[in-house]
This record gives C-alpha cells, sequence and structure tokens, in this order.
C-alpha cells in the first residue's frame, strides 16, 4: 500500500544557524493517526511545516499522498488540513466567518459551503456561539474551531501540531475522541505532533520519538514499551549526583538484575525484570555506599521510560532544554 | 478570476474589522484635522509673501493635508499583518491555496477605502473652513485618487517591512524614519519656490510630492492635466513596484518559519 506521508532524511537549519532537522524519516500509512513524540524544541514542529508546504527542507525529500512537497506544494495544500502550534482563528471574526472564509480560500461557495459550515459548527459543539467573535471564545473553543477549520475541505491527510498544548484534561479527552474518530470513522490519514507521552501512547496507532531533530525510535506504543523489558525503578535521593561522583553506578552495578541506571540530579533511575524484588537489594547497595535515599517507587514502563531509553534523558529535563526557534515563531 | 474572488474574500475581511470599529477613522483624523485648522491657522498670512501664487493657506494646504494623511495611516497598515504573523492567522492562509496576492491585495484596497473616506472628510472640513477648490468635483476626485495612491503604495512598502521584519517595534522605527522626511520633503506646506533648491530637487523624486502636486494643481482653477498624469503615471509605476515586492516578502517570511 502506498503511504499517506512520507519524509526522507529531512534537514533543515535556520537561518541564524539552529539545526532543526538532521536526517528525520518516518513513514505513516493511510487511515492511521501516526504520532510524533518529542519534547519541546525536538523538531516536531519543523517536521509539519514542512510537510504542510509552509517551509522547505535544506535536504531529503517528503510526499504527501504520494505529491512532492517541494515540487508540487499547490497539489498538497489542496490535499491536507493542517491545526497548527497555537491557534490560526481570526479573533476578529465571528466563528461562522472564520469557517466561511477558510471554505473560500479552497473555492468552496454558496448552499454547499453553508451546509458544511453548519455541520462543523454543530459537530464541534459550536453552534450556539457561531456568530460570536472568537476573541471572546475559550481555549478549548478557539482549538475546536480550528480543527472544524482545518476539515472544511474534507481533507485526505490531516495535521495536528500539539493539539491540546494549554488545553484542560477534560477539555482534551473530549479532543482525543474526535481524533480517534476522524481515523476511524472518516478513514482520514492523522499526523499527530505532542510533547504529552499519555496523548501520544491513548492516540497514535504507531509513533516516532523524535530526538533533536531525527527519529530514535519507532513502533506501536506497545512495541515501544515492550522493548524495555521490565519495571522502571526510581529512586530519590537526598544528595545531587555532583556530589556523589558517580559512586551511584558503582554501587549499583553489584546488584544483580539491575540495568539501564542512569542518574538526572537528585533522581536515579534504573530497570530490571522484577522491580519489588530488585528493590531491597537496590536500597542495600546504596545503603552501603553511604547514600542517602528520599523515597523509592517502582513502575511498569511507561513512553517516559521509552524516551529515557534511546535518549539518555528524561521527557521533562528535554523539555526544560533551551527551545529552538521553531516555538518562537 | 481565482486572485479577484479570493482578493474579494481578504478585503471583505479587513473591511469588516473596519467596521467594527468605525471610530477608528475618526480617531485617525484627529491628527490630520490639527493640521489642516491649527497649521493652517497659524501661517495664515504666509500667502502674503511674494511669490507664494495661492489665494488663501487653507486652499493651499488641504490638498497636501489629504495626501499627508492617505500616508500617516496606510504606513502603519503591516502592523495588522504582523498581528496575523504573531496569531498564526498568515501561516494558515498560507498552507492553503490561497494566492499570496490575494493576501497583500485586500489589505492594500481596504487601506484605499479608509484613505477615500479620510480624504472626503478632510475636503470636507477644509471647505467649512473657506477653502476653495476652482477644479470643482472633478478636481477634489483627482486629488482623492491620488492620495489613494500614495496609501496603496505606502501600504503595500509597510506590508512588504511587515513581512522581513516581523517585530512591531521594528516596523514602527521604520514608518517613522520615512513618513515625516517625506512629509516635509515636499510641497505639502510650502510652495515649491519659496522652497530651499536642495529640497525643491528632492522633492522632485518624493512620490509624496507627486501626489501633492498633482492634487493641487487639479483642484487649482487652471489644472495642468499633462503633470497630473505623469505624477499618476509615477505613481501607479511605485505601486506595481511596491506590491511586486509584498508578495515577494513572504518568502522571506517563509524562510524563517
Amino acid at each position: 500500500m502506498e503511504t499517506a506521508i512520507e519524509a526522507d532524511g529531512l534537514v533543515k537549519v535556520y537561518p541564524n544557524g539552529v539545526k532543526a532537522l538532521d536526517g528525520l524519516s518516518f513513514s505513516v500509512m493511510p487511515g492511521t493517526i501516526f504520532g510524533l513524540l518529542g519534547p519541546n524544541g525536538a523538531g516536531k514542529s519543523t517536521t509539519v511545516k514542512i510537510l504542510t508546504t509552509l517551509a522547505k527542507q535544506d535536504e531529503g525529500g517528503a510526499t504527501v499522498a504520494g505529491i512532492d512537497v517541494a515540487k508540487d506544494p499547490d497539489r498538497v495544500r489542496r490535499t491536507i488540513g493542517v491545526v497548527a502550534q497555537g491557534s490560526g482563528v481570526d479573533v476578529q471574526a465571528t466563528g461562522r466567518e472564520n469557517l466561511r472564509l477558510q471554505g473560500h480560500v479552497y473555492g468552496m461557495r454558496g448552499r454547499a459551503l453553508e451546509e458544511r459550515v453548519e455541520e462543523l459548527l454543530e459537530r464541534f459543539g459550536l453552534a450556539d456561539a457561531a456568530d460570536r467573535i472568537t476573541r471572546g471564545y475559550s481555549g478549548g473553543m478557539q482549538r475546536r474551531l480550528d480543527i472544524a477549520m482545518a476539515l472544511i475541505h474534507d481533507p485526505q491527510v490531516l495535521f495536528l501540531d500539539e493539539p491540546t498544548t494549554g488545553l484542560d484534561p477534560e477539555v482534551r479527552a473530549d479532543m482525543w475522541s474526535e481524533i480517534s474518530r476522524l481515523a476511524g470513522e472518516e478513514g482520514k490519514t492523522v499526523l499527530l505532533t505532542t510533547h504529552y507521552l499519555e496523548e501520544a501512547d491513548q492516540l497514535a496507532a504507531q509513533l516516532a520519538i523524535v530526538d533533536r531533530g531525527s527519529v530514535v525510535a519507532h513502533g506501536t506504543p506497545e512495541e515501544l514499551k515492550a522493548e524495555l523489558r521490565g519495571d522502571a525503578i526510581e529512586v530519590d535521593l537526598a544528595l545531587g549526583v555532583g556530589e556523589l561522583n558517580g559512586s551511584v553506578q558503582a554501587a549499583l552495578q553489584r546488584v544483580d538484575g539491575i540495568r539501564e541506571v542512569v542518574v538526572d540530579g537528585r533522581v536515579l533511575r534504573a530497570r530490571a525484570d522484577d522491580g519489588g524484588r530488585a528493590l531491597p537489594s537496590v536500597l542495600h547497595a546504596l545503603e552501603t555506599s553511604g547514600i542517602e535515599v528520599a523515597s523509592v517507587r517502582v513502575a511498569r514502563p511507561s513512553l517516559d521510560d521509552v524516551y529515557l531509553r534511546y535518549t539518555g534523558r528524561t521527557f521533562g529535563a528535554a523539555e526544560a532544554e533551551a527551545s529552538t526557534p521553531e516555538e518562537q515563531s | 478570476m481565482t486572485l479577484i474572488r479570493q482578493t474579494g474574500y481578504m478585503t471583505v475581511r479587513h473591511l469588516r474589522e473596519l467596521l467594527r470599529q468605525p471610530w477608528f477613522v475618526a480617531v485617525t483624523l484627529v491628527q490630520p484635522v490639527i493640521w489642516l485648522l491649527l497649521f493652517g491657522a497659524l501661517f495664515k498670512r504666509i500667502v502674503e509673501i511674494p511669490g507664494f501664487h495661492a489665494h488663501s493657506y487653507i486652499g493651499f494646504l488641504a490638498p497636501g493635508v489629504v495626501v499627508m494623511t492617505a500616508l500617516f495611516n496606510s504606513a502603519w497598515s503591516g502592523m495588522a499583518l504582523i498581528d496575523d504573523l504573531n496569531r498564526g492567522v498568515t501561516a494558515r492562509f498560507l498552507v492553503t491555496p490561497v494566492r499570496r496576492e490575494a493576501l497583500i491585495a485586500g489589505r492594500i484596497i481596504k487601506e484605499s477605502v479608509v484613505v477615500v473616506i479620510q480624504s472626503l472628510i478632510i475636503v470636507a472640513l477644509a471647505l467649512i473652513d473657506g477653502a476653495t477648490f476652482p477644479g470643482g468635483v472633478g478636481g477634489v476626485l483627482v486629488l482623492v485618487a491620488m492620495s489613494a495612491l500614495v496609501g496603496a503604495t505606502f501600504a503595500s512598502l509597510s506590508n512588504g517591512f511587515a513581512l522581513i521584519m516581523r517585530q512591531q517595534d521594528a516596523l514602527v522605527g521604520a514608518v517613522q524614519f520615512i513618513v515625516l522626511p517625506l512629509t516635509f520633503l515636499s510641497t505639502t506646506f510650502l510652495a515649491a519656490n519659496l522652497m530651499p533648491g536642495w529640497i525643491r530637487h528632492v522633492a522632485d523624486f518624493n512620490p509624496v510630492n507627486w501626489a501633492v502636486v498633482a492634487g493641487r494643481s487639479a483642484t487649482s482653477a487652471s489644472a495642468d492635466w499633462g503633470l497630473v498624469a505623469s505624477r499618476a503615471g509615477f505613481l501607479a509605476v511605485l505601486l506595481a513596484a511596491c506590491l511586486a515586492f509584498a508578495t515577494q516578502a513572504f518568502k522571506a517570511y517563509q524562510r524563517s518559519v
């Protein structure tokens, strides 16, 4: 089967010298939700900008619905719907006016357009607010309008760049069911970028983890988690690692069944086939090395652990790192 | 055909914003009214200087203030585009099949409409203040058309700068750098033969002065239509160049995203 989206070795360097993409590749099958997971600044938005013809790659190639994005951007534009990071709603116009203008630019007119506008307003719960200026909309309403606008011309392929960032948990859950429906009932291909691990876990059939401009792992969320083989052990230390000089690693190397020891600030993470069973030995080893422990957790593998495994950093630490220009634009 | 239709949709969008804040046009008239009425009163007797060749200063000043108002308001046109850039509205349009020319043209036409309304208001105020326009209605319409040309030209330039600078602070600096010199290096306030020679030569190349000279001639008792036509032609060529610049500036913006 032909892929709906194909990115092949994308490289993008911004004029200020920041390398946002460094050979990023992935492919998406039609009718599925594909998640690009990564912290802010990993290159997700840049990828979306290239695939949606807003930006041009410096190297590599990409196709959407079989069309080359660099060679034939206008045909790509007719095929796709885009919900960008942050809202693209005209806040001085009403919801209906926003939808109508969006339809107009795709050449829709007259009754067909009015009916489509009405249908989308109903579907996204905006019918009552349709004739109000969108400046007064809540964040969730603006986001729903963004998605409705992206759908006006019934696109084959939909790009959602961090669609639920900044939304309340309840609104986020509603958004998730709406996104699932787009791929499920309507058969659309959805490319979703997110820095929420649970969102990727919940929605994406296939997932690519992006770090520093390239894909470091891909598969289904289950496959990625299964590769980890074992439980995560997290130990909060009383002192930071700087003061410990690597003695933590040394202490734990002696414990059976413990692997992938990483210390991140005051948190020590390790992996064990059976976390509960390994825990007493871990604590004992730390105690004999004179390392004071504040608290301990054992958890089943999560996507956060997957991320840690492939990048050597936790998701939170990566998020805290300096962001690239894509987050400012 | 698609381009015309899309331009129409974009124009409607911008005019609707204007209709939702009708006081905006009134507020932007405060400054020109001060120029026209206070400056006009202060320098009332300037026409008595030998060689000024005008019956009343208010009648001389009014075409200048009309063009100046067009310049002052349209030069800020890019500010609204920067709002759109910051709010993601422009990026949303750029990933649709909409033509870039339509995105610019919609704004230019809206600015031109504002300029026409303002120009007519200023002409009316000048008439109340005692100015006469011997060139009649036709002459006034030519003046208004000239000010619309200036408005469209500088609105294009402003939108082009907006796409390249992408920051309102930077655009404010650029506009202030351009607008006042263009006004003072023209015959807006003073007859050409009373100006220092170097300013007179600079003014010959000043598009603001082209419009002032043409508008003033058209509204006078003995219009020099050759002069009017040539200045209108210069402005039209400049407008075309500025429109092309603004449309090309989308490429600079897209390289930055």
